[in-house]
């Protein structure tokens, strides 16, 4: 009985110092909220910089469909972007889901291919796309003899993009339990439409998820491409020379003279990306319901 | 019997289709290195790998990358100086500070700043930090400083996703071990779990001086791009990435070669830098 009413002070006591903090612990809680405070209002502050100062630049003329040194059209780069965003995720997407099937569905344990193929996508997550511009320019414009093309530029993303489609696919299909696999094979299918009909199906968020990636990524380079796919502004075939939306924005702000086109080209830029990612955030929302 | 072949037929069609990236890379190495190497031969490695006057348009041209190098070098210090302090007390913020209801909208944030293209995040820089850092700082403004500060806001994602995720797969008993020995939540935090994620930590550095070092178009609209060695933070500098960008599309022959070559430096950088975070990801497997 003692003991217990001696104990009750002393909780009190710690309750006291808890309240009270040291010195240290409030310097790292104030460190770590201010830390946050400034990542998120520095995002704060880009997208309503460039909203402020471009959304009153957005003038009908910049989506005319013809590229005049007047009227600094951006319509055409964006046709341009959709073309190469098609032609790359239709070059890159079958190849990259694929190697995800073989990795997940095919290779045996301890397969020496797969240890190749997994270091060999992290090398190419991690090449920088300067360097991809200038392997594009090397192989597909000069090798191969392409000239500055659309389909350059698209084979040259479409390997930038491999592994990233490739990663979410696996782990995707991963994720798919090993009971569906079971339950097909006892009803007799084979392997094929067990991946097929089974297995893609269920992965079908996780692999839009590393797609609406490539695409932003796709929507978002500059570098690999202004060497494979040039800067012309002309609207063309898949073999002419055309520039997407962000290096026409490099062209503007380079140039110096378009400073208010660029502002409104970086919010149609910006907003494109806004969406991407909220599309992105509602198939991983998706991906965990599941 | 169709069935069979039609199996058979679709896993090597899989099996060729992996087997793309492993092409892809082999690919790339060859046709950089087979272009790069032999201008190296010609300027003469030394003189091309430390050589500090960069001149291509000079009777002799001068072809010496190590005011690029070094540049790159500056630049990349920078934006660890600037990123990881508050990309890492941010991951931290997330992991265990942020209020439940608002993690759900700030998690997406993150995201978004990766997902900003970087000629938006350059555009930004040169349109709001040149010209604040030429009033605060003087000078253009166009400099080692103002190229750090944005690249470190731009390696900010890696940082915080790849140190977030390393502090949150700390087992919850050294939390509250700590707790039960009467630390403070921010010690336990910091002195208890921080130590424990120490290994995923360094490999999202890692990852972010490969994200700075390799980054192109936001540092070429804001550094100035003057190829010399910068003496202090104030001074243009121009990186290797920079140093591409701006002289590929007039250069021929030498020059030209001299640019890929460049590219195989960036390339060797990448890929010492992909080495060391395998390395880091398998220490971090076995500890």
């Amino acid at each position: 009985m003692s003991e217990l009413t001696a104990a009750l002070p002393k909780t009190r006591n710690q309750k006291d110092c808890e309240k009270i903090k040291s010195p240290l612990s409030v310097l790292l809680r104030v460190l770590v909220w201010g830390a946050a405070l400034l990542t998120f209002l520095s995002l704060f502050f880009l997208i309503g910089f460039i909203l402020v100062k471009g959304i009153p630049n957005l003038k009908p003329s910049l989506f005319s469909l013809n590229y005049t040194s007047e009227n600094v059209s951006m319509l055409p780069s964006i046709i341009n972007t959709v073309k190469m965003l098609l032609l790359a995720l239709a070059i890159s997407g079958p190849i990259s889901i694929f190697t995800a099937i073989y990795l997940v569905e095919y290779a045996k344990r301890g397969n020496k291919l797969v240890k190749v193929i997994r270091m060999t996508a992290e090398t190419l997550a991690g090449i920088p796309s300067i360097v991809y511009g200038l392997f594009g320019a090397l192989f597909f414009v000069g090798a191969l003899k392409w000239d500055l093309s659309l389909m350059a530029g698209a084979m040259t993303l479409a390997i930038m993009v491999l592994p990233l489609i490739m990663r979410n696919t696996e782990e995707a299909l991963m994720s798919v339990p090993d009971a569906y696999r079971e339950a097909s094979f006892g009803l007799g299918a084979g392997r094929l439409r067990t991946i097929f009909r089974i297995i893609l199906p269920a992965a079908v968020p996780g692999i839009l998820s590393g797609v609406i990636l490539a695409i932003g990524r796709i929507v978002g380079e500059t570098a690999a491409l202004l060497y494979t796919a040039g800067t012309a502004t002309k609207l063309g075939g898949v073999m002419d020379s055309g520039r997407t939306l962000a290096v026409h924005m490099y062209s503007l702000s380079g140039e110096g003279l378009h400073t208010n086109e660029a502002y409104a080209t970086a919010v149609v830029l910006l907003v494109t990306v806004l969406i991407i990612n909220a599309l992105s955030s509602l198939a991983a929302k998706k991906l965990t319901k599941a | 019997m169709k069935s069979k072949l039609m199996e058979r037929g679709m896993e090597f069609v899989f099996a060729v289709c992996a087997c793309c990236s492993i092409a892809a890379v082999a690919l790339i190495c060859v046709f950089l290195f087979a272009n790069g190497v032999p201008a190296m031969a010609e300027i003469g490695v030394f003189d091309f790998l430390i050589g500090t006057k960069w001149a291509p348009g000079n009777q002799p041209a001068a072809f010496g990358i190590l005011p690029m190098i070094v540049g790159s070098i500056y630049v990349t210090a920078g934006a660890i100086v600037v990123g990881v302090p508050i990309g890492l007390l941010t991951a931290v913020f997330m992991a265990r500070f942020c209020p439940k209801k608002l993690y759900p909208v700030l998690h997406p944030m993150v995201e978004l700043l990766a997902g900003i293209p970087s000629i938006v995040y350059g555009f930004f820089g040169m349109a709001f930090l040149v010209p604040l850092i030429r009033n605060l700082y003087g000078g253009s403004g166009q400099s080692v400083l103002t190229a750090s500060i944005l690249l470190g806001i731009m390696i900010l994602p890696t940082i915080i996703g790849g140190s977030e995720a390393a502090i949150r797969a700390v087992p919850e008993s050294y939390y509250e071990g700590s707790l039960a020995l009467g630390a403070t939540h921010e010690r336990s935090v910091f002195f208890a779990m921080l130590p424990a994620a120490k290994s995923g930590i360094l490999t999202s550095v890692v990852l972010g001086i490969g994200r700075a070092i390799g980054e192109t178009m936001a540092v070429i609209m804001v550094a100035g791009n003057a190829p010399v060695i910068p003496g202090g933070v104030g001074d243009k500098v121009r990186t290797m990435t920079a140093n591409i960008v701006m002289e590929m599309g007039y250069a021929t022959g030498l020059h030209r070669e001299a640019l890929i070559a460049t590219g195989v430096v960036l390339f060797v950088f990448i890929l010492l830098i992909n080495l060391s975070v395998t390395l880091l990801r398998n220490r971090g497997e076995n500890a």
